[in-house]
C-alpha cells in the first residue's frame, strides 16, 4: 500500500478532514484496474517494457495534466503527485489543484509539498546502492500550484486529462449562504491573518460537504462542464454515495451529446451498510 | 504558482470564454520567487506538445525574460538543444509567481495572487 499524505498542519476547524470518502479516492486511484486504465492511456511508455534507462521515446501526446477540484486538505492530491510513479508509470505528471477556501488552497500546498519529500526519502532509501542515476528515479510529478475558483471556472477548456472531484454530495435543503462578514481572500490579508468567525468557519465547512437537492447541485454542475474542461482523452474520477442516485446519474452521462461519454463505477465501499454508502465513478468518452 | 500554470489559466469569467483576448491572462505587478528544481530534459521535451507557445511567448515577455523563438521547436529539436531546455526549465518550473495579479485583457477583471494562491473567484455580479 502507498502511504497516505501527512495532513497533521491542516486546520479542520475550517478545512474538510480526510474521510471515509477522501481514502476511497486514494485507494480506487491506486488499485489495480485503475492504474492499468491511466498507465496504458496516460505513461509514454505504455507499450509493455518500462525501461527506466536515459532517454525514452518523446510522447506525442504530451505530459498529462491532473487536476483535483475541492482539494480540501489536499490529501488526494498530495497522493497522486507523490506516487505519480505507481499511479500513473511514470513521473511526468503535471498536477493543480481548485478550491474554493483560501485555507484549503494553502494547506494543499503543504500537503503536497511534505508528501513529495516523503516521496524522494523513501526513493533516495530503496535507491541508495546505485545513486548515479538517482535525478532520474525521481518518483513524484511536478505540482503547478493550487488557485481558488469555482470548479473549473479557471481552467482553459480542452486541458485537463485526469480530473478528481470528491464533492459536496450530502443532501441538504439548501446551499451554503456566504455570511455577510466573510470576506473571500480574508486568510490573506496580513491584518487579521488567522481571525475568523464561527460563521466564516461554518460556511467555509458547509461548502464541502452540502450538496443542495439528492446531494448533486454541485456535482451536476460540474458533470455539465466535463465535455468543456477535458481533453479528448481526459477522464474524471467523481465521487457519488447512495443518495445522489448513483445509477441514475450514471445514466445520464451516458446519455449526455448523444451518447459518447462513458461512466463506470471503479471503486465502492460497499462494507459500509449506512446512509452513506460511497462510490467512484469514472467518466470518458470511449467508442462503446 | 509556477509559471507553466499561466498556460492552463483563464479567465473564469463565461462570456470571456469564447474570446481569444482572455487568454493568456497578463500577470502585472508580478513578485517572483525562485526554486532550484533538478532539470528533466525528458520531462520538458514531454510537456511542450502541452504548451501554447503563442501564449507562452506573451507571459515570458510579460515577466520580462529573454526573448523565447518564435516559433517552438521540435521535440527532437529540443532534446538536442540543451540550452533552451535549461531556459524552459527555468522559466516553466523554477519561477514561481508569488504576489501581483492576472488580468484579462477582454473583461479587464484582476484575479489577485497572493501567497502564491491566485484568486478565480467572481464577484456576484460577474457570475
Amino acid at each position: 500500500m502507498l502511504p497516505t499524505p501527512d495532513t497533521s498542519h491542516v486546520p479542520y476547524e475550517r478545512v474538510y478532514e480526510p474521510a471515509e470518502d477522501s481514502f476511497l479516492l486514494l485507494d480506487t486511484l491506486s488499485s489495480p484496474s485503475e492504474t492499468q486504465f491511466l498507465h496504458e492511456t496516460f505513461s509514454p511508455t505504455s507499450s509493455s517494457s518500462s525501461s527506466s534507462s536515459s532517454s525514452s521515446p518523446p510522447s506525442k501526446a504530451g505530459i498529462p495534466f491532473v487536476v483535483e477540484v475541492g482539494t480540501g486538505s489536499g490529501v488526494v492530491l498530495a497522493f497522486i503527485t507523490a506516487h505519480a510513479k505507481a499511479i500513473f508509470g511514470t513521473n511526468q505528471v503535471l498536477t493543480a489543484g481548485v478550491d474554493m477556501n483560501a485555507f484549503a488552497c494553502r494547506a494543499t500546498v503543504t500537503t503536497v509539498a511534505k508528501a513529495q519529500a516523503d516521496a524522494l526519502a523513501e526513493a533516495a532509501g530503496t535507491n541508495s546502492g546505485n545513486s548515479s542515476d538517482y535525478g532520474k528515479q525521481v518518483p513524484h510529478g511536478m505540482y503547478l500550484g493550487s488557485v481558488m475558483g469555482d470548479l473549473t471556472a479557471p481552467l482553459k477548456p480542452n486541458s485537463v486529462d485526469v480530473l478528481v472531484f470528491n464533492p459536496p454530495y450530502v443532501p441538504t435543503s439548501e446551499m451554503p449562504n456566504r455570511p455577510d462578514t466573510f470576506k473571500e481572500d480574508f486568510p490573506f490579508s496580513s491584518s487579521s491573518s488567522n481571525k475568523t468567525s464561527f460563521d466564516d468557519d461554518s460556511y467555509l465547512l458547509a461548502l464541502s460537504y452540502a450538496g443542495g437537492a439528492d446531494g448533486m447541485e454541485t456535482t451536476d454542475r460540474l458533470i455539465a462542464g466535463l465535455h468543456e474542461v477535458l481533453s479528448p482523452r481526459g477522464c474524471a474520477y467523481v465521487l457519488l454515495c447512495a443518495q445522489n442516485k448513483p445509477e441514475l446519474v450514471k445514466e445520464r452521462i451516458r446519455r449526455m451529446e448523444g451518447g459518447v461519454w462513458r461512466a463506470e463505477t471503479v471503486g465502492s465501499s460497499g462494507k459500509t451498510a449506512g446512509w452513506e454508502k460511497l462510490q467512484i465513478v469514472r467518466i470518458w468518452r470511449g467508442s462503446a | 504558482m509556477k509559471v507553466l500554470s499561466l498556460n492552463f489559466l483563464t479567465c473564469a469569467v463565461k462570456a470571456c470564454k469564447s474570446s481569444s483576448s482572455s487568454y493568456p491572462l497578463h500577470p502585472r505587478d508580478a513578485e517572483l520567487v525562485q526554486d532550484e528544481i533538478e532539470v528533466n530534459p525528458d520531462m520538458l521535451v514531454n510537456v511542450l506538445p502541452r504548451l501554447d507557445w503563442a501564449a507562452l511567448r506573451t507571459t515570458s515577455s510579460e515577466l520580462g525574460f529573454p526573448p523565447l523563438p518564435e516559433q517552438p521547436p521540435t521535440q527532437e529539436e529540443l532534446r538536442a538543444d540543451d540550452k533552451l531546455v535549461r531556459d524552459l526549465h527555468h522559466l516553466l518550473l523554477e519561477t514561481q509567481i508569488s504576489e501581483g495579479k492576472l488580468v484579462c485583457a477582454n473583461c479587464g477583471h484582476e484575479y489577485a495572487v497572493k501567497e502564491g494562491i491566485a484568486n478565480f473567484l467572481l464577484p456576484s455580479h460577474l457570475v
